[in-house]
Order: C-alpha cells, then sequence, then structure tokens
C-alpha cells in the first residue's frame, strides 16, 4: 500500500501540531489534500483508510469529508484537470464559448478524460477571479482572461510538459 | 480622490516583502497595541471606528469582539474568514494577494485584543498559490519578532496558521466554517449559540473577514475617532468593492462610502463605463445572493437622490426598490444580457453549493434551478413564473443558516423587476437558448 514519504510525514505532524492535543481530526482536510497530490490525483478508498489511521479516526469520518467537498477526486482524472468557471459573471464574458471550445478541440464532454489520459474537463461555480473572467483552474494556478488563442496556448504547454515530465 | 485606508501602499514595488512593508510604516499598529494600549484598550477603539463586518451582515466588529465570552482557563480563538467564495465577490484575495503582510499585522493587533493564542486564516482552497504567499509572510513576521512568544516583551504569545478549505461556498458561513475547522462536512449550526460564545471546540471564537481584520490596522494608526470621520452614518471608513461584468475596468477598488454609485459606475478612477459603448441595464451591488437592480432604480433612490455606495443607500427602499451593499462583489450588466440566463447560473450555482441539512433550501434550490432551466431554454409556461414566485417565498426564512435566503433573493428580484423578460422568454420559446 502507498505511504507517505518521511517528508510528507514531517508536513503532516506540523500540521497536526497547530491543534490542541487530541483535535488532531482538524488536520483532515488538509491531510487529504497532500494525500490526492501524493496519491496519483484522486482518493482511492485505501487513500482515504489510510489517512483514517494516520489521524487516527473512522475511516467513515474521512468518506464524509471528501464525499463534501468539490475539490477532492473520487476517480482518477487526466493529468491536467481544466476546471472552467461558469457562473454568472464568467458566463456574462463568454465562458460557454470557451466550454464549448475545449469540449471541441480535446474531444471529450463535460466531466471526460481524454482516451491518453492527459486532459479532464470539468465545470466549476465561482472561483473568485469574476473580475478576469473568462478563467478555469488548471492545478495550483488560475487561468485568466481566456481566449481561444490561450487555450490553444494552454493544451500545447500541458502536452510538452507531459513529454519533458516523462 | 477617495481616501486610501487598505490599498494606499498596494501598488509600492516589493511590498509582498517584510523590508519593504516595515520601511512603509508596516507593523507601527503592533508596537502601538502591545506596547502602549491594554487589550480591552484596543477594542475600545475599534468600536468607536464604527467599523462594520465588511464579509457581507455588516455587523458592528468592536461590539462582536466585546461580547466574546471570556471564562477563565479556557481559550478563545480568532479565526479569519477568508473563504471569499460568493460570486462577484475577489477583493479579499487582492488584499491577500498584494499586501499580505496588512493582514497578518491586523491579526497580530486582533488576536491580541481577543486573547487569542492561536489565530487560523480559513482560506478557499482554490486559492492554493496564496497560501504560499501568506504563509510566507507569516513566516517573516515570526523571523522579525512580531509573532511566537511573549511578542515584544508583552508576554504575549501568538502563532498564525493557514487553513485551506476544499471547495464549498457554505464553508464561508461562520459556523459551517468551524465545523471544518475541525475536520467535519461543512454544516452550518444552528445560532444561537453564536461563536463569540460557542465556537471552534466549542470555546469563545471570533470570526471575522479578512478585510475586516485588515481594516483594524489604519484604525490603530489614525484612531478610532478620525477612522469614524470617514464616510456618512454607520458607514464609517473605507470599503474595498470588486468590479466585474461589462464594464471597462474591472477589478477591486477602494471607495470611501460617500460616492454615488453612478460616479463608481462612470468614472475613470473606478468602472470607467460601460464596455463596448453599450448602456447599462442592471447591476447585483453586493455579491450574487443581493437583490438585481435595474438601472434606474440603481442610480437613484425611490425618492429621487442620487444612490450613494453605502450600506444606507443601497438598501434605501427595501427589497422593493432597494438592494444591499453586501460583501461588496459589484456585477454589472449592459443591456445585451439575459436576466433570465444569469438567474439561472445562480440558481444553479446554490443548487451546487446547498450542504442538503434543511429541506426547503435542499428541494427549493433544486427546484428553482428546473424551472429557470425550462423557461430558458424555451420550455416554459406562464405559471411557472408564479411557481418560482412561491418556491422562493418557502425557502426564505425557514433554513437554519442564510444560504436558503441567499439563494431565494435573486430569483425574488429577477422576477420583481424583470418579469417581462421572464414572460417574454414564455411566449416567445423559439428566440430563446436552444
Ligand atoms: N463574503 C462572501 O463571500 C459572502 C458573504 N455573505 C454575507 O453573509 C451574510 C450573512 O452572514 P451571517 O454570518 O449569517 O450573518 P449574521 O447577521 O448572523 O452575523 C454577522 C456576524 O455578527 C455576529 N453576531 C450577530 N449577532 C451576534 C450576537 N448577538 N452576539 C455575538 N455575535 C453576533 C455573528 O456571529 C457573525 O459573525 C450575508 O448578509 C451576506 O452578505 C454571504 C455569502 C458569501
Ligand atoms: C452562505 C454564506 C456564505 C458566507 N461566506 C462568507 C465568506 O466567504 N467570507 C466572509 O467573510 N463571510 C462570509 N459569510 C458571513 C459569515 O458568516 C460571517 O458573518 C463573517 O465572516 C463575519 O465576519 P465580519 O463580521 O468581519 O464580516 C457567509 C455567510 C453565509 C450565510
Ligand atoms: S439553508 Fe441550505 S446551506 Fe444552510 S444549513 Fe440549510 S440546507 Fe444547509
Ligand atoms: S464567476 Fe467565474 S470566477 Fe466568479
Amino acid at each position: 500500500m502507498a505511504q507517505f514519504s518521511a517528508e510528507k510525514l514531517n508536513k503532516v505532524n506540523e500540521i497536526i501540531a497547530r491543534y490542541p492535543a487530541g483535535k488532531q481530526k482538524s488536520a483532515l482536510i488538509p491531510v487529504l489534500h497532500i494525500a490526492q497530490e501524493e496519491f496519483g490525483g484522486w482518493l482511492s478508498a485505501e487513500t482515504m483508510d489510510y489517512v483514517a489511521s494516520i489521524l487516527k479516526i473512522e475511516p467513515i469520518e474521512v468518506y464524509e469529508v471528501a464525499t463534501f467537498y468539490s475539490m477532492y477526486n473520487l476517480k482518477p482524472v487526466g493529468k491536467y484537470v481544466f476546471e472552467v468557471c461558469q457562473t454568472g459573471p464568467c458566463m456574462i464574458n463568454g465562458s460557454d464559448d470557451i466550454i464549448d471550445y475545449i469540449k471541441n478541440k480535446l474531444g471529450i464532454k463535460v466531466g471526460e478524460t481524454t482516451a491518453d489520459g492527459l486532459f479532464t474537463l470539468k465545470t466549476v461555480e465561482c472561483l473568485g477571479a469574476c473580475g478576469y473572467a473568462p478563467m478555469m483552474q488548471l492545478g495550483k494556478h488560475y487561468r485568466e482572461h481566456l481566449t481561444k488563442e490561450k487555450i490553444d496556448a494552454i493544451i500545447e504547454e500541458c502536452e510538452r510538459n507531459a513529454v519533458t515530465n516523462n | 480622490m477617495g481616501r486610501k485606508l487598505l490599498l494606499e501602499k498596494a501598488h509600492v514595488p516589493g511590498i509582498r516583502n517584510y523590508d519593504v512593508y516595515r520601511r512603509e510604516g508596516g507593523y507601527r499598529s503592533v508596537e502601538k497595541a502591545l506596547k502602549t494600549m491594554s487589550p480591552d484598550q484596543v477594542t475600545e477603539e475599534v468600536k468607536k471606528s464604527g467599523l462594520r463586518g465588511r464579509g457581507g451582515a455588516g455587523f458592528p466588529a468592536g461590539m462582536k469582539w466585546s461580547f466574546l465570552a471570556k471564562p477563565e482557563g479556557v481559550p478563545r480563538y480568532l479565526v479569519c474568514n477568508a473563504d471569499e467564495s460568493e460570486p462577484g465577490t475577489f477583493k479579499d484575495r487582492y488584499l491577500m494577494e498584494f499586501i499580505p503582510h496588512l493582514l497578518v499585522e491586523g491579526l497580530i493587533v486582533a488576536s491580541f485584543a481577543l486573547g487569542s493564542n492561536r489565530t487560523f486564516i480559513y482560506i478557499r482552497g482554490e486559492y492554493a498559490w496564496i497560501v504560499d504567499i501568506l504563509e510566507q509572510a507569516i513566516a517573516e513576521a515570526k523571523n522579525n519578532g512580531w509573532l511566537g512568544k511573549n511578542i515584544l516583551g508583552s508576554g504575549f504569545d501568538c502563532e498564525i496558521y493557514v487553513q485551506r478549505g476544499a471547495g464549498a461556498y457554505i464553508c464561508g458561513e461562520e459556523t459551517a466554517l468551524i465545523e471544518s475547522l475541525e475536520g467535519k462536512r461543512g454544516n452550518p449550526r444552528i445560532k444561537p449559540p453564536f461563536p463569540a460564545v460557542k465556537g471552534l471546540w466549542d470555546c469563545p471564537t471570533v470570526v471575522n473577514n479578512v478585510e475586516t481584520i485588515a481594516a483594524v490596522v489604519p484604525i490603530l494608526n489614525i484612531g478610532g475617532d478620525e477612522y469614524a470621520k470617514i464616510g456618512v452614518g454607520k458607514s464609517t471608513g473605507t470599503k474595498l468593492i470588486s468590479a466585474c461584468g461589462n464594464i471597462n475596468k474591472p477589478g477591486v477598488y477602494e471607495i470611501d462610502m460617500t460616492i454615488s454609485v453612478e460616479e463608481f459606475i462612470y468614472s475613470d478612477e473606478y468602472c470607467g463605463g460601460i464596455a463596448n459603448g453599450k448602456r447599462l441595464k442592471a447591476c447585483i451591488p453586493g455579491g450574487s445572493s443581493v437583490p438585481i437592480l435595474p438601472a434606474n432604480l440603481l442610480l437613484k433612490t425611490a425618492k429621487g437622490e442620487n444612490r450613494i455606495m453605502n450600506y444606507e443607500s443601497l438598501s434605501d427602499g427595501g427589497f422593493a426598490t432597494g438592494t444591499m451593499m453586501g460583501s461588496g462583489g459589484f456585477i454589472v450588466l449592459d443591456e445585451d444580457q439575459c436576466v433570465v440566463r444569469h438567474t439561472l447560473t445562480l440558481a444553479r450555482f446554490y443548487r451546487h453549493e446547498s450542504c442538503g441539512q434543511c429541506s426547503p433550501c435542499r428541494e427549493g434550490t433544486g427546484w428553482m434551478e428546473k424551472i429557470l432551466k425550462n423557461i430558458e431554454y424555451g420550455k416554459g409556461k406562464k405559471s411557472d413564473i408564479d411557481l418560482l414566485w412561491d418556491i422562493q417565498r418557502k425557502i426564505e426564512g425557514n433554513t437554519i443558516c442564510p444560504l436558503g435566503d441567499a439563494a431565494a433573493w435573486p430569483v425574488a428580484a429577477a422576477i420583481r423587476h424583470f418579469r417581462d423578460e421572464f414572460e417574454w422568454h414564455v411566449q416567445y420559446p423559439n428566440a430563446a437558448q436552444n
């Protein structure tokens, strides 16, 4: 079974130390973020059980949380996940066209992953970037003021990175 | 030019770094508080300032601080609400991203006033890169003696930690936020008890918005009385407005709350007018949950006076002809925008974000989205408009937390002011979206 590296375990213990004794459950959400990053971009039942054992809580307490928060993936996703905002302010600035463009270009529907496992397309609700619309989240960062040309460039950039990282 | 208290230094090159921030006068308020004042004196200063909570509800900050229960031997906590997830709102992000030390400085002073030795910033999970910026600022503050044990020899200990959420609008509601910080689903608790009595790990807790905490710095620097002189009535000080939609200059602006809505939209100092030479149709001035207003009601109150960008003036006329200041998320729609479609996206948002605890909210948000979708896509009936009106009325006031109201109000206001547009969609289904 996959386990955290010593470095990540240190990080986890550092987080637990932020809370009073016995309140280690508070570390659950941050630790699930680390687990998702470490173990392939999603949370398997095995991963969640592992997190439960580290925090000394019941597995069900982890499942409850993992299913509530939209940033946790409960099934595998592509290497690059395009999370395009579709709420009001982004919509009036053209997010529908951006979503259609990505669908056509990648040949997938919302929620799907390309056959090569490289890209997943998701729609999300307001990400707090309404003044820089239309926008999407890609990994840790936001891509803002999106245009079709920018989408082309982002896709090329991901494809290039995927080759150099392999 | 309005007075700038929060963003005055935001454009100084390198202000994100401690040395530059300090050189520009940063951390003076911590020196003043910890070396020359008692915690109660700091609270008194905030009371005098008239500062109201900038998270949206506008509750007086000094009063909230003085309500904090102080039982012997029980820790107290300050939690900074950086969840910022109300559509149209991106002001806290701007503050944290560009001038993070202002928040850290405010948090140290506020922690001192409240007696919080462990202070948390709960930030929405998507702002992942801002976590790094904040943690860097906190580390710099600590290395320079502003955090840790016995700060400035005052005997006061304090640590600040950043906690990332994981994508749930409801976690901006303060009791849901506390649940989330305890490692649980973000299900709001019934209030009262307010967090000031029973909050994080059942201990007395103050939850304040990022901007509220940042405002404590200028309040200490210039004094509460001086701060209260800026603005009018109960709208004291300056307010950050995040402006978006069909305007020439979207962005975050600091205003003093005496300027008119018209000036805010059309002057070059702020929004710079409607984009592409179009006309103003409507605006949601305080984040997606406050009522939308058509241009005529937005610019003038029912009495025919200029509407001003402050708490009282924006809500003048109640929901019949007014709206709310809310979180300051200012969304502008030009003449080409479809109110039905825009309202549909908001209804979808609230359906997605309902925590599901109360049936009026859980079921009602689903129904509102479904009916709006039918109307927008040319499958609506005239009776659907009345049905929609009924559903929103049944949600309002019947739920544990105000997310239910927040979902109901946009729909109600859209029907109230733009009923003809809904009727048009029903009458000409082929012209609607398909
Ligand atoms: N900034 C954003 O992204 C968003 C902001 N909001 C805003 O949130 C507002 C609703 O927030 P709520 O916290 O439900 O409002 P509220 O009116 O219940 O409370 C406001 C604050 O005052 C405190 N308070 C009120 N009475 C108190 C008492 N007697 N003793 C001690 N403390 C007391 C509460 O604990 C809270 O911190 C809405 O008006 C909306 O504008 C809503 C969604 C998102
Ligand atoms: C559904 C919902 C979402 C909220 N989201 C936020 C938020 O993202 N940020 C915020 O500061 N307050 C938010 N609030 C308001 C908080 O409950 C609380 O009033 C606020 O954090 C108190 O801080 P303040 O007094 O400094 O404004 C929300 C309230 C509700 C009902
Ligand atoms: S009103 Fe909605 S979001 Fe709030 S507690 Fe009830 S179901 Fe949850
Ligand atoms: S509506 Fe898209 S970021 Fe706010």
